[in-house]
């Protein structure tokens, strides 16, 4: 059970409290609180009060060096007329709404091909896998800022056939398109989700539905994308919050400006250079505040629309 | 479960209410034979596709990093002319070159990765657990309020928080030590390995702790004689978690550790991307290499806790 559904099953589960429960209700609060003393800690020290202190840094003006200056709702007015931050909204959009997709459809496919017995399977599991174990770091980072580079791998490759390939990541536009291939490349981890969500499909159904006539593809829209509708949802969910904070391999292909001209420049990056490259505390809280929201939307705007395509069997 | 399956259309149904049933089952079942046969060797071009196609997607994926590996042992020059893996002469000046071409060794920066590394895992195993027994197994008020909490923090993005968190380590003059990175990890911030854990618990049969209990066991007993020897499969998926993320985390580190002697792998090789031209590709991929070597040895031989704690608990 994924931690989404879990969360579904709290927000339901409202019935009167069962024997065993009312037994033990109160019996282990200090045992449990001394257990949760290190988690409850880092709740109120590094979760919520930073939470609740960026809600109000952003509201102020703060350098590091003078005090916080209180200035209303100035830094949310400023967001409103800063071209740069709408710029850098359109690219994570744009790295999101392609990236997520495509990265899903990519990983649904494999783990099809994969499924049912296929012979090596653990070994080709492994070589989709890694990919998304090394593509979060900086040396991946550094081969993409090369293979997409003038006299990179791919050109390289292009050359061979006669071709004279742009530079991709110094192009403004195909540099955001090289990062999303990043992404999409990390596949192997949604992938490894789907293998195991299409080996929870019980056979019984495939082979009624081949006594009953059904062809591949029928089976495909009638059984597997039904049932697996819940772990598409749930990583639709996660690959969506992810991807919306992804800053590492932007950082390093565009050399930490999200160049050329701003088109790699993410939300988060942007964020970066306010906070910590100008200091701009509070300007950045508030950018902080508004990805949180921003986030919070899409997930609940995902968990609405859920309700007409996710079937659940139970 | 079967209600589903009366709405796919069903033309034995028809069959079956026609009321001829043994004229028609004779048909059938000789089509039936028939069609395995072709079946298997359907199933068997099948099968040959399928592999054509992985071979095709896999070798694709996998292409770049062997051709960096190759690139690291070839001379700069040809890195840009050579889009092939055939190694005619073997160079290893890029590793030597590379290894040395920051203001402290490599390995410098290698060991301050494994001090945070380990205390991340160490951090995490402890505070974790620890969380995660008391959700699985105590009844205390507050449960479900902080339980789903702990499941939102899960999905928080970290930006959020680091405006403040930078604030107040730099005041207590943290900035430039490993604290920064520890800390949070020793207070069980990392919610995913507390859910993953949780999850663990509960398959562990109760039994076991009334037992327990009933010779006189108090719960911290409970949790280090019974639970944590039974949930060693847990403890290793989330020590092998740690150790890549931790490995591979870069913004922690580009924003608490400014200071050369500090840095840590990912911050070193930025360093290096910065400082070079454009031309000495040859260590800089020598360098990336070696840094995603431990992460490389840690998934041959922990693919198999890897591939469980993201199939049951969905997370990359």
């Amino acid at each position: 059970m994924s931690a989404i559904s879990e969360l579904n099953s709290l927000t339901k589960r409202k019935g009167p409290a069962t024997a065993e429960e009312k037994k033990a209700n109160g019996r282990d609060n200090k045992a449990a609180y001394i257990f949760l003393l290190p988690w409850l800690v880092g709740l109120v020290a590094i979760t919520i009060g930073p939470m609740l202190m960026s809600l109000y840094l952003s509201f102020t003006d703060y350098n590091l060096l003078q005090p916080p200056e209180w200035t209303g709702l100035d830094n949310f007015i400023r967001m409103f007329s800063d071209a740069r931050l709408h710029n850098s909204l359109r690219v994570t959009f744009t790295y999101v709404f392609v990236g997520v997709p495509l990265q899903l459809a990519v990983a649904l496919v494999i783990a099809l091909v994969l499924d049912k017995g296929l012979r090596g399977l653990p070994f080709y599991r492994s070589v989709f896998y890694l990919p998304s174990l090394l593509g979060g770091s900086v040396a991946v980072a550094i081969l993409w800022k090369q293979i997409f580079g003038t006299t990179g791998l791919v050109n390289q490759v292009l050359a061979m056939f006669g071709v004279q390939g742009p530079g991709w990541i110094s192009d403004p536009s195909t540099a955001l398109g090289s990062i999303i291939l990043l992404h999409v490349w990390t596949f192997g981890a949604p992938m490894i989700i789907f293998l195991a969500g299409l080996r929870q499909i019980p056979v019984m159904y495939y082979e009624a539905a081949r006594v009953d006539g059904a062809g591949t593809l029928q089976q495909f829209w009638r059984i597997t994308l039904p049932m697996l509708s819940p772990i598409i949802f749930f990583n639709l969910v996660l690959q969506i919050i992810g991807s919306f904070q992804s800053f590492t391999q932007a950082f390093i292909v565009s050399g930490g400006n999200g160049g050329p001209s701003d088109s790699t420049m993410f939300f988060t990056l942007y964020l970066y250079q306010k906070g910590f490259g100008q200091f701009d505390m509070g300007y950045a809280s508030a950018m902080a505040w508004f990805l949180l929201v921003i986030i919070g939307v899409f997930t609940a705007i995902n968990f609405i629309a859920a309700k007409y395509w996710v079937f659940y069997d139970d | 479960m079967t209600t589903k399956l009366e709405t796919l259309p069903t033309p034995d149904k028809k069959s079956a209410g026609n009321g001829k049933p043994t004229n028609h089952r004779k048909p059938t079942r000789a089509r039936e034979s028939r069609g395995t046969l072709a079946f298997s060797r359907a199933a068997r071009t099948k099968a040959l596709i399928k592999h054509a196609i992985l071979i095709l997607a896999g070798g694709l994926m996998i292409y770049p990093l062997l051709w960096m590996v190759v690139s690291s042992l070839r001379p700069n020059e040809l890195i840009f002319r050579e889009p092939g893996l055939w190694l005619s002469t073997l160079e290893m000046s890029n590793y030597t070159d590379g290894w040395s071409a920051l203001t402290h060794p490599f390995g410098h920066y290698m060991l301050n990765s494994a001090i945070v590394v380990v205390g991340s895992i160490l951090g995490n195993l402890i505070s974790c657990s620890m969380a995660a027994y008391a959700f699985a197994r105590l009844q205390f008020t507050g449960k479900k309020l902080f339980f789903g909490i702990m499941l939102l923090t899960i999905m928080l993005p970290f930006h959020v928080v680091i405006v403040p968190q930078y604030i107040l380590f730099s005041q207590i003059g943290w900035v430039n030590t490993f604290w920064p990175l520890l800390v949070p990890k020793l207070l069980a911030t990392d919610a995913f390995f507390v859910f993953l854990m949780v999850q663990f618990i509960r398959g562990i049969p109760k039994d076991l702790d009334e037992a327990a209990r009933i010779d006189g066991a108090g719960h911290p007993r409970i949790f280090l004689r019974v639970i944590l020897p039974l949930m060693v499969p847990a403890l290793a998926t989330t020590t092998i978690f740690t150790f890549i993320w931790t490995w591979n985390d870069f913004f922690g580190a580009l924003i608490y550790l400014t200071d050369p002697d500090m840095f840590t792998v990912p911050v070193a090789l930025r360093a290096f991307v910065d400082s070079q031209s454009a031309t000495s590709w040859g260590s800089l991929f020598a360098m990336s290499i070696v840094s995603l070597l431990p992460v490389f040895l840690v998934f041959l031989f922990g693919q198999r806790f890897l591939i469980k704690g993201i199939a049951t608990t969905g997370i990359k």
